[in-house]
């Protein structure tokens, strides 16, 4: 008769716990956001710049190859299908619309994720276990000014250019596709790509992106800030920062598009 | 200058500290020993509040620093330097640049003079030349001998050494007490040293505490500390041969 009792113990305290890390991690956000204001100050702007440059550029490579072959995958699964039908002309439009509103943010923030987010995680785990953060406690150096704040710039900012990126990229990758293995000219899949894709399209998009550089910011640096246990615990962090970013990016990427399509 | 007034702190259900008072005085060169677990970092932590304790209070410069706002938790920190276990230097940035932190964090100093103040404290502490290097070049010593020179930068009144000399080599770890000697010489800095090595401490302490199992079992001058009654001081001391006389004895047999 213990087990119900103690169960139902271990539910109440892990639910505790899930809502003060949320609430520790809505803090962190929230007071990061209030120094937005100081980012082009001496003391953040090489630091911002900095990470726009680890989220951005140096995700270029594996972005580019990512996206290519999702246009290609979506126009070529997509294409097969409507030749069936002869109605291979609106593979654009299929590719266009599927890109801009739900792959090139979603893969951009996947791959963000993966990459620079568990980064961030892994970074501020080993400055946590190695006392570096304790150190700027100790010189009144506020963590979530000095490390979140040019990391949650860097990534809403770049987040939103790299989902544009992602789209082109995806288009050009579906184009590839439609004219090589589809027989559908350039100019007929530009003008139908261009004939379904409304601009409401582009800035829901965009706002996901946006949404997701908050999401990825958030749990890394947070992952990264509960580290314990070593290295051990940096592993883990690490870990957890990218399912944790991945689930969340799925819930918010179908919640954004029920909000705005249904 | 430093009060602890009864502090307890319970961790992972162990008291590691345990109705703890006591004061440290200005200009004081304040030693804590003891066995590992027995609260001497986390002592150290409270004082300058990165742990905050169960109950009692500590108390910087008759101003009780438990329920302070971060702002006047800001000017207390500003008291102090910290030279961290692991030296704690930010590994991206080069050791000029961890040195300047605090500078270019607190202060609206140009870029030459902050260059010049922190020069002159790489100076004093024989790292004249490491200035462009990063931390991962340096070797253990050096790394605390940076640790310290960022500690010192903005001219604390108090500074704490977590462990200062652990995993040094002997001729390196009294190289880092006869600068804890200097600085208290020549800068009139308060001092509080964690260290297991009790020849460190009798070297640089003006007073020695003992903690075990969360209680303090001997406070007293160096003198006072080789003479003491109680049991686990003498165990302690003998750990580390060292005799009555203050003397090293290796106390094993070759027989």
């Amino acid at each position: 008769m213990q087990y119900p009792a103690n169960s139902a113990r271990r539910m109440g305290s892990q639910m505790l716990q899930l809502l003060h890390d949320v609430g520790h991690a809505m803090f962190m956000l929230l007071e990061a956001a209030g120094f937005i204001r100081y980012v082009f100050s001496k003391r953040n702007r090489r630091e911002t710049i900095v990470q726009m440059f680890t989220a951005g550029i140096k995700s270029l490579a594996v972005i580019t190859v990512v996206a290519l072959f999702t246009g290609m995958i979506l126009a070529l699964q997509t294409g097969l299908e409507l030749r069936r039908y002869g109605q291979e002309v609106y593979i654009g439009s299929a590719v266009a619309v599927s890109m801009i509103r739900e792959m090139g943010p979603f893969m951009t923030g996947l791959i963000i994720a993966a990459s620079v987010g568990s980064a961030i995680a892994a970074q501020i785990g080993t400055m946590v276990v190695s006392e570096e953060i304790a150190a700027l406690e100790v010189m009144s150096i506020n963590p979530n000014r000095f490390l979140v704040m040019p990391r949650l710039v860097a990534l809403v900012v770049m987040m939103p250019i790299l989902a544009v990126y992602t789209n082109i990229l995806g288009i050009m990758g579906g184009a590839v596709v439609g004219t090589t293995q589809l027989g559908v000219s350039v100019q007929a899949y530009m003008d139908n790509a261009t004939q379904f894709a409304t601009n409401k399209d582009l800035y829901v998009g965009l706002l996901k992106a946006f949404v997701f550089g908050i999401v990825i910011t958030t749990v890394s640096c947070h992952q990264g800030f509960m580290t314990r246990e070593g290295a051990v615990g940096v592993g883990k962090a690490t870990r957890r920062s990218v399912i944790i970013s991945f689930l969340v990016i799925l819930v918010l990427g179908y919640m954004i598009t029920r909000l705005f399509y249904v | 200058m430093i009060r602890f007034e009864n502090i307890t702190k319970v961790l992972g259900g162990r008291a590691v500290l345990d109705d703890v008072s006591f004061e440290v005085g200005e200009g004081e060169t304040f030693v804590i020993v003891g066995l590992s677990g027995a609260g001497k970092s986390v002592t150290l932590k409270h004082m300058v509040r990165l742990m905050q304790p169960d109950s009692g209070s500590v108390v910087i410069d008759g101003e009780a620093i438990n329920d302070l706002s971060r702002t006047a938790l800001q000017t207390v920190r500003s008291k102090f330097g910290v030279l961290f276990q692991s030296a704690a230097l930010l590994q991206w940035m080069s050791v000029a640049d961890n040195v300047a932190l605090p500078l270019r964090e607190h202060t609206k100093m140009d870029e030459d003079e902050i260059e010049k103040l922190v020069l002159e404290k790489l100076g004093l502490l024989n790292l004249s030349d490491a200035g462009d290097k990063f931390p991962s070049d340096l070797s253990g010593g050096m790394q605390k001998r940076v640790g310290l020179a960022r500690a010192i930068i903005m001219n604390p009144k108090i500074v704490l050494y977590d462990e200062p000399t652990s995993g040094l080599d002997p001729v390196t770890s009294r190289r880092i007490d006869d600068l804890i000697v200097d600085m208290r010489k020549e800068l009139g800095i308060t001092s509080v040293v964690v260290t297991h090595d009790l020849h460190s401490a009798l070297a640089i302490g003006s007073r020695i505490m003992m903690l075990h199992q969360g209680k303090i079992v001997e406070s007293a001058t160096p003198e006072e500390f080789i003479h003491s009654k109680d049991k686990t001081v003498q165990s302690f001391l003998e750990s580390q041969y060292i005799t009555k006389k203050g003397k090293w004895e290796t106390g094993l047999s070759h027989e």
